[in-house]
């Protein structure tokens, strides 16, 4: 999306009125609108590095909670960092339930964006049908979802647990996998395939070596936005989860007793690991300029 | 033009090329239908089992519910809980507001300033997704408490009274709504204006327009579909918000999802709470419903 700007810079408004917009439009700019955003950005930031700081806090009464005064430094917390077996199989049950519930979502979804993409009407009856329900997947609260859900295996006696959990995820993940691939699709070259079909490839093998290797940026993409959906989803999960206790349904109940600091220490390794996910795609997306 | 993809061996021989010929026509509905069938399942027919569950009466022992035709649970629920919804669109209401209105110019400076280091700013917008949403709330909570790192220190040096208190109010409610959400509001802004097409600008210029009017003539009527994505998706899972509330609020001060939850894993009222849930729903539907009218449902996909 960014390739579309106009190439130098952008303040190309300035360039056009020199003389009518002079010295307090460069002041605005330059420093006033620069130096909210930073604030802003700070903002944002701050209750991270809270999170951070906090995983080292000592704690001073016996409890293990960590307390709202800080209390000196600590590695303790990093070196037993599962010492809460609830905390620490909550954390992988979590980890898990992403990658499964991905895996579905990102075969499923991608199938849908394929039948988007390339058939219309005439040949696909229904196809506004698909996108309304798809918009309301997206749009309608997620509260209403999950209790819905809850409704649905209460009725039919559906025990909850990772079962249910994983059918869930998946539900909310397949509207935003399908419509992720299919932005990435949007700009795709069928000529690539008509050549290959001229070339004696069959369907499959067409699939195989042109379309697939093509949209597969988008699928990971999708792929990504289905994990970190799945990883980060509390409403549902906490309507659905029954015995099998995700992470954030964990630390939710938690709150209640006062937060272990091993979860902070969790919180951080999270945002530490996506962190670095994000700055190598940056990186290399710096690397093949498109 | 169009080659179904995953429709195996295009018709070699005979009766093989009426096969792909079928299998041709039928590959947009086999391509969405394990999709289709998923949707169906967990998310239409839930729906309906909500709405039938509202009108059934349920024994709150063992939640189980029978069908009465039990049309008077909406009323009844809306006579104890009308206060709850207010206090909702209150919350949701001016946290999306804050939202806008933090988020309006920072968007702005991104899309028309951001210059090769677009992606960087869109990334630390997007920072907070990267810690999970129950952790940024209790996060806020050590941050507002009343000896936390900033309360403390300014009652420390007197600059407060010592029984000032944010939690628990239900500004903490939504200052945590704000927070959480900006992003949801922020990256729709950013992508509308950064779709304003500098020319339209320059034009406006070149006709002796002010940057004044040039803003509010042309870069803000150009942001609205903007601005009505960004109040979709923020304003929407505000209002069925109830972990900010839970974490950040006080008894007085009870969000409608902190109700429907209670309803459903608490008192196990399973009627009660699908007769709340389904009035949260139809108010969702309007604003929903409103957006699709205007700018078509299609475009909700361009600020995801």
């Amino acid at each position: 999306m960014s390739a579309v700007v106009t190439a130098p810079g952008g303040p190309a408004s300035q360039d056009v009125s020199p003389a009518r917009a002079p010295r307090r439009r460069r002041r605005w700019t330059r420093f006033v609108l620069p130096a909210y955003s930073w604030v802003i950005i700070a903002y944002l930031v701050f209750p991270i590095a809270v999170m951070v700081l906090y995983s080292f806090n000592k704690v001073t009464t016996g409890l293990p909670q960590v307390s709202f005064a800080w209390n000196g430094f600590t590695l303790q917390w990093y070196e037993q960092w599962k010492d809460i077996p609830q905390l620490t199989s909550a954390f992988w049950l979590s980890i898990r339930l992403a990658i499964v519930s991905t895996i579905f979502a990102t075969v499923v979804g991608t199938l849908l964006a394929l039948a988007l993409v390339r058939y219309r009407p005439p040949r696909f009856r229904g196809k506004a049908a698909v996108e309304q329900i798809m918009f309301l997947n997206i749009a309608a609260p997620e509260i209403v979802l999950g209790a819905s859900l809850l409704g649905l295996f209460v009725t039919i006696n559906l025990a909850r647990g990772f079962v249910t959990l994983l059918l869930a995820h998946v539900a909310f993940s397949i509207a935003y996998v399908a419509v992720t691939v299919r932005a990435r699709m949007a700009g795709f070259d069928r000529s690539l395939e008509e050549a290959a079909a001229d070339l004696g490839a069959n369907s499959w093998v067409t699939f195989r070596k042109i379309t697939f290797p093509l949209i597969l940026p988008g699928i990971l993409a999708g792929a990504l936005m289905a994990f970190a959906l799945s990883i980060d989803d509390f409403v549902t999960s906490n309507f659905v989860s029954g015995s099998a206790v995700p992470f954030p349904v964990w630390v939710y109940g938690a709150t209640r007793i006062g937060i272990p600091p091993q979860v902070f220490v969790f919180g951080s390794a999270i945002f530490a690991v996506g962190i670095l996910c994000a700055i190598a795609s940056v990186v290399i997306g710096w690397r093949k300029p498109t | 033009m169009e080659q179904p993809v995953l429709a195996r061996h295009p018709g070699r021989v005979g009766s093989r090329r009426g096969r792909a010929r079928l299998g041709k026509a039928l590959a947009p509905y086999l391509l969405s239908l394990p999709a289709g069938l998923w949707l169906l399942v967990l998310f239409l027919i839930p729906l309906v089992v909500m709405l039938s569950l509202s009108l059934q009466t349920c024994n709150f022992g063992t939640g189980a519910c029978v069908m009465t035709w039990h049309w008077a649970e909406f009323p009844q629920q809306l006579s104890l809980y009308h206060a709850q919804f207010v206090t909702s669109f209150y919350f949701a209401g001016a946290a999306t507001l804050i939202d806008l209105a933090v988020s309006f110019p920072i968007a702005y400076w991104i899309a028309f300033y951001g210059g090769n280091k677009k992606n960087f700013f869109l990334l630390m917008l997007l920072v907070p997704f990267f810690v999970s949403f129950v952790i940024r709330t209790v996060v806020w909570e050590f941050i507002l408490s009343d000896q936390g790192v900033i309360l403390g220190s300014l009652k420390n040096a007197h600059l407060l009274p010592q029984n000032f208190h944010v939690l628990a109010t239900g500004g903490a409610v939504v200052a945590g709504l704000a927070y959480n959400y900006l992003p949801f509001t922020a990256l729709p802004l950013y992508v509308a204006i950064e779709r304003i097409d500098r020319r339209v600008l320059d034009a406006a210029y070149d006709l002796y327009a002010t940057r004044r009017e040039a803003f509010t003539r042309v870069i803000l009527p150009l942001t609205i579909p903007g601005i009505f994505a960004a109040f979709l998706l923020t304003f929407v899972p505000a209002l069925g918000d109830y972990v900010n509330q839970q974490v950040l609020g006080g008894t007085g001060n009870t969000m409608i999802g902190t109700v429907i939850q209670n309803a459903f894993l608490v008192n196990l009222d399973y009627a009660g709470g699908s007769a709340l849930s389904a009035v949260l729903l139809a108010i969702a539907l309007v604003g929903i419903f409103a957006y699709a009218r205007v700018l078509g449902s299609r475009t909700i996909e361009e600020y995801l």
